[in-house]
């Protein structure tokens, strides 16, 4: 099967009526058959009693036949690599990555270079975005001024540029001292941090999960003690300072039973973990396989149910791609000199719907957490199925099965998936933003 | 000898002042401030007595302040600076204090950058000790110059709403105004980034705010606060420029206070820091000139008070 298109028509979209669709609105619990209505960029009108009395002329009319209608997907974890790394990703070619994901809202973490700590490089990238008219992209900003993990940021300006979120992307503020400040002033402005969970002093120069497959292949490892000693630490500030916390790719049941504990106590806290924590285990890294090397890294079998359990339970609010493309220069190199990470935006829908198919979750669940719930922690206008929202939808088949093979379908300019080959069930039909078809699949 | 109207020997902090003996000072200085508006200033009231302005910490404005203060009174005046840093401190501060007794000085007047350092100075002497300035612990004859400057602008102190913004964190005059109203029956306000607000500020007494327009919203008082350049740059705040959008005030700000609020500051400003140019000149608004005079008048009712119904220190308890 081939990759499906992206629409890069800019004609103004007129009435469209969605016809014969399973809805699906988390937010409200709504999962029945139905239609749904757009105008232009907003959605009209939704419901299982759209349209019985026919559909009226002037209005395109798109039948789901029976598929199902959700908000498109927010990914509140991507690397878009523009400005800086364009020979991995930029945001043209990730965009339509997220598309081709049924993604239509994401979060780009500010690790590009020039870093996103100033409010020319936030504007910079809204703007490209809208310009690209692709899925909608709102960047976090830098916690502390060129990631360097020492002097605050303008965390208050940032957030008025229109900065979602404050982190130091793929590092760990690992000065408690700067971490407490950071907390401190964005709580100042009710922002909130969102961290990399993982002690960097456990975890510099390492490579994969320490333990028995380590030690066989060789290789350092880190300890699930780096996370736990992170999260375990920043529970303390979080309730020294009040601040917002989101904890990032929690990969540990050591790490979510934290979380679970700090929610217990009522502590401001979220967190998230991408697909390779609750589907893969440390096993993929198999023969130094370095599209497996990711951070944090893949954990032991005992740990991926533990982040199954923790998703179903509600610890984990979310479920975020962690998108993190590396070229072949990168990842074609010995496990230790490899990059560390994998796309994962054209993989998000597919491999969170094996929760489905195994029984973790129910459908309206496993798009909950892809949806409603980062829009809500977030503060995102998106994420709902409901008239007046802007109308960004995906269309989806949630059993049609096919092969991922990145080579072949891929629209990201990177291909360094981990489930490279994996058979998985769910295919994007159709993805919509603003009211405008940007991606058709086959079939 | 006459019934001490101030039945203190020192002067070490606002808090555990009753409003009947702040009241006593702020009449005293009321009379001062006459006195120093008049031609012949020179009085006699501490004629014969040493004061010793010791300071542990730069300042000119405070210390000048002391100085005109007691030569006013007729007192003999010394400044003494001293470099902190030059000083191991515990042992040889209390030796500077034993020195400075034997030679019998009838008050020492003592800035220090280490919280508690007077008070611990105070127990060594015979004489009187002022505190003007320990670390970010109390700057009492700040808070009382600052509190007659509002009394005589508006009459009274009990009843106002007083917002102090800036770095409270680190700020002594925060501290002893945050005492000194209170005990007068103001209600303060605080209004700071988290990062520059001590923990459990609001034991103290204060709202507390993080929004300089809720927090400034029908205050009759706007006191600002220095910040510290060391503390400008990533550490506290990120920079100079989001501290002033947010945090400095300008006229957008002031708008949300009363139309007849009051602004002061303990100098030296920063302007452009923590507040807007135009706004510190403001001959209607800011009264920074005005504490500056008070300042001398609160400074002389201190001394006069402390000392003037008191033996000079001939060295016997």
């Amino acid at each position: 099967m081939a990759g499906g298109r992206i629409m890069t028509e800019r004609k103004p979209p007129g009435r469209v009526a969605y016809i014969n669709a399973r809805l699906l609105d988390p937010a409200t619990g709504l999962d029945a058959p139905g239609a749904v209505l757009t105008d232009g960029e907003i959605v009209m009108d939704v419901g299982p009693g759209l349209f019985q009395g026919g559909v009226p002329a002037l209005v395109e009319v798109v039948d789901c036949k029976g598929a199902c209608l959700a908000p498109g997907l927010v990914d509140m974890r991507v690397q878009l690599r523009e400005p800086g790394e364009e020979h991995k990703e930029t945001l043209r070619t990730g965009g339509e990555a997220a598309v081709a994901g049924g993604v239509t809202s994401m979060v780009c973490l500010p690790n590009t270079d020039p870093v996103i700590d100033d409010v020319a490089a936030v504007e910079f990238v809204a703007r490209r975005a809208r310009l690209i008219g692709l899925a909608k992209v709102y960047p976090y900003a830098a916690a502390t001024r060129g990631l360097a993990g020492a002097d605050l940021a303008e965390i208050g300006m940032l957030k008025e540029a229109g900065a979602l979120a404050f982190t130091d992307g793929v590092h760990a503020i690992g000065d408690a001292l700067v971490m407490r400040r950071v907390l401190a002033y964005a709580a100042t402005f009710d922002a909130m941090i969102v961290q990399h969970p993982e002690e960097p002093s456990l975890a510099k120069g390492r490579l994969m999960n320490e333990g028995e497959m380590a030690t066989r292949l060789g290789l350092s490892g880190i300890p699930i003690a780096a996370e736990a000693i992170m999260l375990d630490r920043d529970m303390r500030l979080v309730e020294l300072t009040g601040a917002r916390y989101h904890a990032a790719h929690l990969s540990t049941g050591a790490g979510a039973d934290i979380i679970r504990r700090a929610k217990a106590r009522g502590l401001p806290v979220t967190s998230d973990t991408a697909p390779p924590y609750f589907a893969l285990n440390e096993l993929a890294v198999g023969d130094w396989r370095t599209f497996a090397k990711l951070s944090p890294p893949l954990r032991s079998e005992e740990d991926r149910r533990a982040i199954v359990a923790a998703i179903v339970d509600g610890t984990i609010d979310v479920i975020a791609s962690d998108h993190a493309p590396q070229d072949q220069d990168s990842k074609r190199q010995p496990f230790a000199q490899a990059a560390f990470g994998g796309v994962g935006l054209e993989t998000l829908l597919p491999v969170t719907l094996e929760l489905f198919h195994n029984g973790h979750l129910t459908l309206l669940q496993a798009i909950e957490r892809l949806t409603w719930a980062p829009a809500r922690l977030l503060g995102l206008a998106a994420g709902r199925l409901k008239a007046g929202a802007s109308a960004d939808l995906v269309v989806f088949d949630p059993d049609r099965a096919w092969k991922i093979d990145p080579e072949a379908h891929f629209h990201s300019k990177s291909k360094n998936s981990p489930f490279d080959g994996r058979p998985v069930q769910g295919k994007v039909l159709r993805t919509v933003v603003d009211g405008r078809c940007v991606y058709l699949g086959d079939g | 000898m006459p019934e001490p109207r101030f039945p203190r020997r020192h002067l070490l902090g606002i808090e555990g002042l009753g409003p009947d003996e702040i009241t006593t000072l702020l009449d005293l200085a009321d009379i001062y401030v006459e006195v120093n508006r008049k031609g012949d200033r020179k009085g006699n009231t501490l004629l014969g007595r040493t004061i010793i302005n010791l300071f542990f910490e730069n300042s000119t404005r405070t210390r000048t302040s002391f100085e005109l203060a007691g030569k006013r009174l007729g007192a003999d005046m010394i400044n003494m600076q001293v470099s902190a840093s030059s000083v191991t401190k515990g042992e040889t501060l209390i030796d500077t204090a034993m020195t400075l007794n034997a030679m019998h000085i009838d008050a020492l007047v003592v800035r220090h950058p280490d919280s508690g350092a007077v008070q611990l100075l105070a127990q060594k002497v015979n004489g009187s000790v002022i505190n003007a300035g320990d670390g970010s612990n109390e700057h009492p004859t700040q808070a009382l110059l600052d509190a007659l400057t509002i009394r005589r602008r508006k009459g009274r102190l009990d009843g106002l709403t007083v917002a102090i913004c800036g770095d409270v964190a680190h700020s002594r005059v925060a501290r002893s105004n945050i005492h000194l109203l209170n005990t007068m029956g103001a209600r303060v306000r605080v209004v700071a980034p988290r990062t520059l607000l001590p923990q459990a500020i609001e034991r103290l007494g204060v709202e507390v705010f993080h929004d300089m327009r809720l927090g400034l919203a029908d205050a009759d008082i706007v006191m600002m606060l220095r910040l510290q350049n060391e503390r400008m740059n990533g550490s506290y705040i990120p920079s100079i420029r989001e501290y002033f959008r947010f945090f400095g005030l300008d006229n957008d700000k002031l708008k949300s206070a009363k139309p007849d609020a009051l602004i002061m500051h303990p100098g030296p400003m920063n302007r452009g820091v923590e507040i807007d140019s135009d706004l510190a000149d403001n001959v209607e608004r800011s009264m920074i000139l005005q504490q500056v005079e008070m300042g001398v008048a609160v400074r002389m009712a201190c001394l006069d008070a402390l000392m003037a119904g008191r033996n000079s220190n001939t060295g016997a308890e």
